[in-house]
């Protein structure tokens, strides 16, 4: 469902460019609402999310698939936790669906998908063990990296059981918007994968913004 | 696929039960839904690194499906087959829909706790994998979105999802040929998503085999072109753990 924000950038309490390859980490505090947005279009945000308080409780995808009933994120989704509890919801999006089935990229995983010479690509999943091993501060460790959003990515599912990656629906200047219902560490990392649709096959930059 | 006559072990699990076992590479382990109705859900872990752990996002994009069934191979989270569904007479799995939870059985069907019904309390999905997680030293933060053999969950065209009441008949089976050492954890909960009007309790009988080897030919292996380089992501790493 497409739905506009009234928030402008310019009162935003925090923004920060997140180049592609790169990744994100910071809390976000109840009440606080989080924007990503697609700076120049068709750029995979792969987001995981984290109760602050026990990152031991995450962002689910079974459970927010379930308990909406669809597949497809957008406005009015809750993302929900692996203990059954509201994170964040979606409050507005201007790009009108979003993935949690494709999961990351990871070295090994594009192995099998385009080709063993490939596993030294750079990937989501090098960018969170990264994350993880320089924010000693949030205790993570790959142990910690589930099955993520790819905000802005297309993954159609179809009636008789097909997956694929297809173009993006998203463009320059679109984004997705959520309140926090607790104390959020937000991990994204801005995807590097060049080799399927999700970035355009040009992976840029992507903004974080937060307002209180 | 296999060899009928090399019968290893067989056994029974009554329906809102859990267990767990370790099967060995060139293995295999057939699900029997005995009376139809069945949901087997499981997770997969490399027993040398629990680390390592089935991946259903890298198992559905790198085969390009939202189901599951013969010819699919279940990849871990290293670009590796944990097993291949050799044989499959549902046609229909589903890996997105995760467990019933204590709390979602207790609206479904009411609170029967061990207490008031000892063995035939209402067990869920979720707490059923804790029990097996903790017994290898695991916690909820190694708990990965889960199989649910025999149960079928389908998408309409605006990703709505749609559960199929009798996806599985009595007498249909499944069968997993281990392509690595695997941890096996499962349990028969109910699917989460299932309407029936009391808990189902499905049993389910299962049956480990040696498997025949892996031919070039093998259906799994060629059933995607992807697969044929998770095999290989396989050969070297036993290249690795074999003397």
């Amino acid at each position: 469902m497409i739905k506009a924000s009234a928030l402008q950038a310019d009162s935003a309490v925090y923004r920060a460019i997140v180049p592609a390859g790169d990744y994100f980490m910071k809390t976000v505090t109840e009440g606080q609402t989080i924007r990503i947005l697609d700076l120049e279009g068709n750029q995979a945000a792969d987001t995981l999310f984290y109760n602050a308080a026990d990152p031991a409780e995450r962002y689910s995808a079974m459970d927010t698939i379930r308990e909406q009933g669809n597949v497809y994120l957008s406005a009015g989704t809750r993302l929900i936790s692996n203990l059954g509890n509201v994170m964040l919801e979606i409050i507005a999006d201007t790009c009108g669906r979003h993935d949690t089935l494709g999961g990351a990229c990871a070295t090994e995983s594009n192995t099998v998908r385009y080709a063993l010479e490939k596993k030294c690509m750079h990937a989501c999943r090098d960018s969170w063990m990264l994350a993880v091993a320089e924010n000693d501060a949030f205790g993570m460790s790959k142990r910690d990296i589930t099955h993520n959003i790819n905000f802005f990515m297309n993954v159609p599912i179809t009636p008789d059981g097909g997956l694929t990656f297809e173009d993006g629906i998203s463009a320059p200047g679109k984004y997705v918007e959520m309140k926090a219902c607790m104390n959020t560490i937000v991990l994204i990392s801005n995807c590097p994968q060049l080799n399927n649709p999700c970035n355009g096959y040009n992976p840029t930059p992507i903004e974080v913004l937060v307002w209180d | 696929m296999t060899d009928n006559n090399a019968l290893l072990y067989e056994d029974r699990l009554a329906g809102g039960c859990h267990w767990s076992l370790r099967m060995r590479r060139g293995t295999s382990l057939r699900l029997i839904d005995e009376e139809g109705g069945a949901n087997v859900g499981m997770l997969f872990y490399n027993p040398v690194n629990l680390l390592e752990r089935y991946n259903a996002p890298d198992t559905l994009k790198c085969q390009h499906t939202f189901k599951l069934t013969k010819g699919n191979c279940l990849y871990s989270d290293m670009g590796r087959i944990f097993c291949s569904i050799v044989e499959d007479t549902a046609g229909w799995h589903d890996t997105v829909c995760g467990n019933l939870t204590k709390a979602m059985v207790n609206k479904k069907w009411g609170e029967h706790s061990y207490q008031d019904y000892r063995n035939d309390w209402y067990q869920n999905g979720h707490n059923s994998f804790l029990v097996e997680l903790a017994k290898y030293g695991l916690g909820i933060e190694d708990m990965a979105a889960n199989l649910n053999f025999f149960s079928k969950v389908a998408v309409d065209d605006h990703g709505s999802l749609r559960y199929a009441a009798n996806n599985s008949q009595a007498g249909n089976y499944v069968e997993l040929r281990f392509e690595m050492d695997t941890l096996v954890l499962l349990h028969t909960c109910p699917h989460p998503l299932t309407n029936a009007n009391d808990y189902p309790r499905k049993p389910v009988r299962y049956q480990i085999r040696k498997a025949a080897p892996v031919t070039d030919d093998d259906y799994c292996k060629n059933f995607r072109p992807e697969n044929r380089r998770g095999f290989k992501n396989n050969d070297v790493y036993h290249l690795g753990v074999e003397a």
